[in-house]
């Protein structure tokens, strides 16, 4: 579903990506896991190409994100065709980034309206029945605002899902919020992991990586220090930089 | 997928420390402000004394102040004045929005003609431009439509009959000027907008404008709004400039063309600045409610409105489940 292949990403003269290989199998859920500043927030954004990468490629569902390939010469997408291939990945950010001045249901519905055009009568039922498997079914109609951040990181999710997504990217999604609000959260990611959905996970948190995850990958100055199944990674690392990392996380 | 047993704040309830009885409250004298006092006594003084110098001016002529304060003259240009503020400030907010997304816009083309523009409006006064606009007849005698350097042509129309309409002319010269402002108030706001909101509509799939249209305006409008009311106010007497143009169609201009031959020049001042100071007054109230309504974040509004659709939904619910029961009820 995903493959990376030697990507590299600079900001000015930082190289904060230098020669990413991966893939992640469809239906599989993939942790990043690493320092902050390591570049896992980076790779996650290159996927959906918030940001264009500098060197490599980088493929969801077999289809070059952001570039067109015709023979040997790259051509750059217009942002319509970068619009379309971004439709059908779903990004839940750090900070929700809910829209304040729609209501949670308004939320959820605005982008199957706007973007593929369904009516709004059905936007609105599909929201409703996904905002309740989130567990959000008594807050349809409120704002953001009146929201807990658990609360909100869910309609959040179920914004991203009601585009029928193909695969979900989640940037820490429970790095702001109080700890007594992260399980809701995890709880909802973890379901979804066992419907089968196409995930790739930035995280600290240990215990969902060990549950769910496929694949975890340490990345760490730009380059991925272990890649393997949690079993391996979390549990018998290889490699000391991993070990000095899950010591200091677990500590 | 269904997480619904969740049930958010059943772990906040227990292990709450119960609250001890509540002492009596403070009562204590408050601390006395001679100082504020004394200097208010000073300051009523002398506004006294000014306002009697100006009530018992014998240059000043009141019988005359109260006779034009009426009139109908005065009355209709009035109007003029507050129909030109409110038509110039919507074509200054469209044009300056429309400039701000230009400016703000990807495309570097689109970007510099909304930077000239603006440099343009905002680098010569507007006393100079409502000038320009009165004799922009001498520049161009005639406006074409068609291909320029082609010689071809598609419609033409006299400058001349453009200028015969004062009004025209007023809203051109003073919408135009507004809008260069207006962009960089519309500009603020837009950039006010968090950068996320943007990246989380453009990963939902939307295109640039669905996302200006849709997500950024509608939150920098917040902070637009109120700001443009203070345009507003200040346009208002802006449009006193425009007696430079001659034939006094607002106020100030109708206002001098009396004085010019009657001579009554302090009286009909004062007529004027009366009407002016009532209009902006007036105003200032409004602006302050729109101020208090889009300052505070979130609007009553929106929340009552969101509270009557929650009411809707619960009703059709509740209609859905009364049938449900009845057909069960029916059936055992």
């Amino acid at each position: 579903m995903v493959k990376a292949e030697q990507v590299w990403k600079s900001f000015g003269n930082l190289d904060v990506l230098k020669g990413i290989d991966f893939v992640v199998q469809p239906q599989q859920t993939f942790v990043l896991l690493g320092p902050s500043g390591g570049g896992k927030s980076t790779l996650l954004r290159c996927i959906n190409h918030l940001e264009k990468i500098d060197a490599g490629r980088l493929y969801v569902a077999g289809e070059l994100m952001g570039y067109k390939e015709r023979g040997k010469v790259l051509h750059e997408m217009n942002a319509r065709d970068v619009a379309r291939q971004r439709a059908s990945i779903g990004m839940v950010f750090q900070r929700f980034n809910l829209f304040p001045h729609k209501t949670a249901i308004e939320n959820v519905m605005e982008a199957p309206i706007m973007v593929q055009h369904a009516p709004r009568k059905k936007a609105e039922a599909e929201a409703e029945v996904i905002l309740r498997s989130v567990g959000l079914g008594e807050k349809l109609d409120t704002y953001p605002a009146q929201l807990s951040g658990g609360q909100q990181q869910r309609v959040a999710i179920a914004r991203a899902l009601a585009m029928k997504p193909k695969l979900m990217l989640f940037d820490e999604p429970t790095s702001a919020l109080d700890p007594e609000l992260v399980g809701e959260v995890l709880d909802v990611m973890k379901q979804l992991a066992r419907d089968g959905m196409t995930m790739v996970v930035v995280t600290h948190e240990m215990g969902f990586a060990k549950e769910v995850a496929d694949g975890v990958a340490l990345i760490d100055g730009g380059v991925i220090v272990e890649n393997g199944p949690p079993g391996e990674v979390l549990v018998d690392p290889k490699e000391e930089r991993t070990k000095l990392f899950l010591s200091k996380v677990l500590a | 997928m269904s997480v619904s047993s969740l049930s958010p704040g059943d772990t906040a309830a227990a292990g709450r420390p119960v609250a001890a009885s509540r002492p009596e409250a403070i009562k204590a004298i408050p601390v006395r402000h001679w100082g504020r006092w004394l200097s208010a006594a000073i300051v009523l003084y002398l506004v006294a004394a000014l306002i009697f110098s100006f009530v018992k001016s014998p240059n000043i002529d009141w019988p005359t102040v109260r006779e034009y304060m009426f009139m109908p003259l005065i009355l209709r240009a009035l109007a003029v004045t507050i129909e030109l503020t409110f038509v110039t400030m919507l074509v200054g907010a469209a044009g300056g929005t429309i400039l701000a997304i230009m400016r703000l816009s990807q495309n570097p083309v689109l970007s510099w003609i909304a930077w000239v523009y603006i440099w343009f409006f905002r680098g010569t006064p507007v006393y100079v431009q409502i000038i320009l606009w009165g004799n922009i007849g001498v520049l161009w005698t005639k406006f074409y439509v068609g291909l320029p350097f082609t010689g071809l042509v598609f419609g033409s129309a006299d400058s001349g009959t453009l200028v015969n309409n004062l009004f025209v002319v007023s809203v051109l010269a003073l919408g135009l000027n507004e809008a260069a402002y207006a962009a960089e108030l519309v500009r603020a706001g837009i950039i006010s907008v968090d950068a996320g909101q943007t990246e989380a509509a453009s990963s939902l799939g939307m295109s640039p404008l669905l996302i200006t249209r849709r997500i950024v305006l509608p939150q920098a409008m917040r902070v637009i709004i109120p700001t443009m009311g203070n345009e507003t106010i200040s346009m208002l007497k802006t449009t006193s400039l425009l007696a430079a143009l001659g034939g006094g169609i607002e106020l100030f201009g109708r206002v001098q063309s009396i004085y010019a031959q009657t001579f009554q020049i302090i009286p009909l001042l004062v007529v004027a600045s009366a009407w002016y100071l009532i209009v902006t007054s007036i105003l200032t109230v409004g602006q302050a409610r729109l101020e208090a309504h889009f300052g505070k974040g979130f609007g009553a509004e929106e929340t009552e409105a969101a509270e009557k659709r929650a009411a809707r939904r619960a009703s059709k619910a509740s209609a859905v489940l009364d049938k449900a029961q009845r057909t069960q009820g029916r059936r055992s």
